[in-house]
């Protein structure tokens, strides 16, 4: 191939990137797990690690291929790099031209287990664990890999109508989303609900998922500049202003509606901000991530408290934080992103270029109606053959025991 | 006066909570309790190794009624917490002195 050289620097930051990323799955189990009843703590954390187990495999298998390999006419990329074949140390030019090429798959890896571990929150606390590897491996291989060539892959459609979409908007969190709002109404409500109380079992495990939520969103944006520099440094600082201003922004919103400043509530309101920035988070400048963070507060506040009126349960709002969030973030990035920050990026709507904003609606709707429809012909075959939900007495003992037998609290 | 206490599955305890408050019932006291009955247990295991629990966990429902309710409650309790699998539970009913409500001073009946 090409001799390019590499950059240590570089390297040195997109590995510690991808440690962080990883992390990220993890710390969203406990935010989870904290969310859900003491007999459902397990099971939740058990699909989220579950999430690194399979899809790292296959990532390496294929999923690395399907998602960048060479495009297949602009939908998905082909098996070429299968098994990593040609995936080697020598940096390629396309996606990240001074690091090594693995460096830039592994980093894609998190990125890959994160996405398909944020729909487990619709889902929670009544579905089978065998139909959900099922669930897991279709679906990280018939909806994120493709969306993923789409928008990122060299050839992607979406990539080559001009959309930003800096780490993961689109790809990421409106197809989490998507997903989610489909899984929770296909699946329908959890048994009880309404009826008896479902009260977060541990609201320090919460704090404690969002803070490491928070620690490794850096490696999320910051790393995907997929360099270590100025344009790293601007992502880190507006994904860290943008979360603080989206969490005061809740908390205040629901203080003045419920009456009870919630630290649930802060900490929901701070993960809406990491997901409404992410796409933007290489192309705006700090002012404009306030706008954002603030955006993210509210629009999700109000999207979470629509869901409580219709009733459908999507349990721990995947949809209304990381659909909405998501949406949110890739149209505010077509709103506020200026060249001034990024060269390679474009202007937005304030900077005189409202064109921008095409791609990005096209990018958003897309991203919706593919997750959406392949999603639910997903669940329809699973349910049809293996069956999706546990049984009645299985969710009212709780999954641990009734899907694992193994206790999240022995005493 | 009589106290019921009864030992029950502990995913019943809202069904029953919910249909004595239904009946004019409000005021229980619930204790999370472990316990062994004919259920044997179950088996769970730490990596591989199997370990046999046979406390399991239950729910304790403890209230005091006036004699002429005890029917309607072992009614409103068995209708509510049975499954028919063994480790339904048990129903405990004994007599109670006196009631004395703190806040007041009410004895006996009054005081329920």
């Amino acid at each position: 191939m090409n001799n390019l050289p590499i950059d240590t620097g570089d390297t040195a930051w997109l590995l510690a990137s991808s440690a962080l990323v990883l992390i990220m799955t993890p710390g969203l189990a406990f935010f989870y797990g904290g969310l859900v009843r003491k007999k459902n703590a397990n099971a939740i954390i058990m699909q989220c690690f579950a999430c690194i187990l399979l899809v790292s495999t296959i990532w390496v298998l294929y999923g690395y291929s399907m998602a960048f390999g060479p495009d297949v006419g602009g939908f998905m990329g082909n098996l070429d790099w299968a098994g990593l074949n040609g995936v080697g140390l020598e940096p390629n030019e396309g996606y990240a031209a001074t690091v090594p090429h693995q460096a830039f798959m592994i980093f894609q890896a998190m990125f890959a287990i994160i996405t398909p571990a944020l729909i487990i929150g619709a889902i929670a606390d009544r579905m089978k664990f065998s139909a959900f590897l099922v669930f897991l491996l279709l679906w990280a291989t018939f909806v994120y890999n493709p969306i993923a060539h789409w928008v990122w892959g060299i050839g992607g459609w979406v990539r080559a109508l001009g959309a930003l979409d800096f780490a993961g908007g689109t790809v990421v969190h409106i197809n989490a989303g998507a997903a989610a709002l489909v899984g929770a109404l296909y699946l329908g409500k959890r048994r009880g609900l309404g009826k008896d109380p479902m009260l977060p079992h541990n609201v320090p495990f919460v704090v404690l998922g969002t803070a490491l939520l928070w620690f490794g969103w850096f490696g999320f944006n910051a790393g995907s500049a997929l360099a270590s520099g100025g344009l790293a440094t601007s992502a880190f600082v507006v994904t860290h202003t943008a979360t603080a201003v989206a969490g005061l922004t809740w908390l205040i919103i629901s203080w003045l509606h419920k009456g009870n400043p919630s630290l649930i509530g802060a900490c929901t309101g701070a993960v809406a901000g990491l997901v409404a920035i992410t796409p933007a988070s290489g192309f705006v400048g700090p002012l404009a991530s306030i706008a954002i963070g603030a955006g993210a507060g509210a629009f999700c506040y109000a999207a979470v408290q629509y869901k409580n009126k219709k009733g459908f349960d999507d349990a721990l709002d995947v949809w209304g934080i990381h659909g909405i969030g998501g949406t949110w973030g890739a149209l505010a990035t077509g709103i506020f992103a200026e060249k001034a920050i990024n060269a390679a990026g474009n202007n937005g709507l304030l900077f005189g270029n409202a064109a921008q904003m095409i791609p990005q609606i096209i990018g958003v709707a897309a991203t919706w109606g593919y997750s959406i429809v392949v999603t639910f012909i997903l669940l329809v075959i699973i349910n049809k053959t293996i069956g999706l939900r546990v049984k009645p007495e299985e969710e009212a003992v709780g999954l641990d025991l009734g899907q694992h037998a193994e206790e999240a609290y022995v005493d | 006066m009589l106290k019921v206490e009864a030992v029950i599955r502990q995913e019943k305890v809202n069904d029953v909570k919910n249909a004595l408050s239904n009946a004019g019932l409000l005021g229980i006291t619930v204790y999370n309790v472990k316990g062994r009955g004919r259920q044997k247990g179950y088996v769970l295991n730490f990596r591989g190794r199997e370990m046999r629990v046979d406390l399991i966990a239950k729910t304790k429902i403890e209230l005091v009624i006036d004699d002429k309710a005890l029917d309607e409650v072992i009614k409103i309790i068995r209708e509510n917490a049975v499954t028919g699998n063994i480790g339904d539970g048990k129903i405990f009913v004994s007599p109670v002195l006196d009631v004395i409500r703190i806040r007041t001073g009410d004895r006996g009946k009054e005081a329920i």
